[in-house]
């Protein structure tokens, strides 16, 4: 039950992020939609791991050593989502710092105006 | 202006309704496992005795996947260096309308001095304590990060030491770099956390040069954000 | 327990999804950027239900703090040389 609603949630996500990417002409609201679709991604892969009657993947008093196999849940999506929050802000990073530059070129930030690359 | 309805936006919404339908069919088809996959139970039976971390993605990052993590610290330091290259290149106009900083208030001025170290401290707080509670080098590093904002804002007209972060960063990386080839020499390979003994189980000094390296990744990432952070304020006068 | 997660994750997806909303709808891109800094912190409360804790912290740390303020950064840029946002 609750894995499936946080996939529905990041699915969801995913699909909204895009569609503000797609349509909006403004390039910094286009940014705003790829950074809301790269967290609904991370919600749904941190989704799949998720066990229903198990608990984070640190071994303490409550989950020993021993059983910690059948204790914990799946902690290899959660590496990875780790890394993939923080290459987002990289990324997220970048984005901006060429949207500043188109900026600085055209004085606009409508994607309409750059018609260089346009067929 | 976003709620006019073109051909543009309807092409995209025929396309993401194709994907939603994709995404469906994944969604309501998915179970989710009642046993844990063989690499992940590999995992979380071996941790402790392999690496002596209690935190098991603590130790896939840092241990099992070291290799990426140097890779993905590599990428950011790439990323911090691009922005500054590219906001270098373009400065800003100078005596525009409305350029110049408003003043920060004394409100703020003072609480940065009184709050500054208590961030860095927890910041350091979290990084050490990566093997042990949830947290890490990655959340540590943004939040020292958080203190440099902080800085930024309560004092944009100082300039701090841009070369003490690049000196930080590039230090660090140097020695997670060292590190690694030191676990080639005397344990099992890159980045083996062996060089050091493990400790007892749950202390604070234990799970080898786990701790070491997760607060050499604490200080680049966060050398590497605050760079990120610094070069998109700066504005005038750079 | 069994019923207090499920329902939680639900009120935070439903919150998640509103955010969204707004920061694709608000007329103002200042708002928007701060509609998905919400997204985000909605998400790290949701990773924390999931059983998440490391990535709770990163995307609370990370997504919510620092993205929004690289935003607000480049925001600030772009009025301060005269651009009149809509």
């Amino acid at each position: 039950m609750l894995p499936t609603i946080a996939m529905a949630t990041g699915f969801a996500l995913i699909l909204m992020g895009l569609y503000g990417a797609l349509t909006h002409r403004n390039i910094l609201r286009m940014i705003l939609g790829f950074t809301i679709a790269s967290t609904g991604v991370n919600v749904v892969l941190v989704s799949v791991g998720y066990m229903p009657g198990r608990t984070a993947p640190i071994m303490d008093s409550a989950v020993p050593v021993a059983d910690a196999a059948a204790r914990v849940i799946d902690p290899v999506p959660q590496a990875l989502v780790l890394t993939a929050i923080v290459i987002g802000l990289g990324v997220t990073a970048l984005m901006l710092a060429y949207a500043y530059r188109l900026f600085r070129i055209r004085h606009s930030l409508d994607i309409s105006k750059f018609t260089e690359l346009k067929w | 202006m976003t709620t006019k309805f073109t051909t543009r936006s309807f092409v995209a919404l025929v396309l993401l309704a194709l994907l939603g339908v994709a995404f469906w069919t994944l969604a309501a088809g998915y179970t989710p496992d009642a046993e844990l996959n063989r690499t992940a139970a590999y995992y979380a039976e071996n941790t402790a005795r392999e690496t002596g971390a209690q935190n098991i993605v603590t130790a896939i990052i840092v241990t099992y996947r070291g290799l990426d993590t140097l890779g993905e610290v590599t990428v950011l330091f790439l990323t911090a260096a691009i922005v500054a290259l590219v906001l270098g290149q373009s400065k800003a106009p100078r005596g525009g309308s409305g350029s110049g900083f408003l003043p920060s208030g004394e409100l703020l001025q003072t609480g940065t001095k009184m709050l500054l170290p208590i961030i860095m401290l927890f910041g350091a707080y979290v990084f050490v304590n990566g093997h042990l509670t949830p947290g890490g080098g990655f959340q540590g590093g943004a939040i020292l990060a958080s203190g440099i904002l902080l800085l930024l804002l309560a004092e944009p007209k100082r300039r701090f030491g841009h070369a003490l972060i690049s000196r930080v960063e590039s230090v660090s990386g140097l020695v997670y770099v060292l590190i690694g080839i030191a676990g080639i020499v005397l344990a099992g390979g890159f980045l083996d956390n062996r060089i050091l003994p493990l400790g007892t189980f749950g202390a604070l000094l234990s799970a080898g040069a786990i701790p070491l390296i997760y607060t050499l990744i604490g200080l680049k990432v966060g050398a590497e954000f605050s760079s990120i952070l610094e070069s998109l304020e700066e504005t005038e006068d750079a | 327990m069994t019923l207090l997660a499920p329902l939680a994750a639900a009120g935070f997806g439903l919150a998640m999804i509103g955010a969204a909303l707004m920061a694709l709808r608000a007329r103002s891109t200042a708002v928007a950027v701060l509609a998905a800094g919400l997204v985000s912190l909605f998400a790290s409360v949701l990773f924390l239900i999931l059983a998440a804790p490391d990535v709770a912290m990163t995307e609370a740390a990370i997504g919510s703090g620092l993205t929004t303020f690289l935003f607000f950064y480049v925001l600030g840029r772009i009025r301060r040389e005269g651009y009149d946002d809509d």
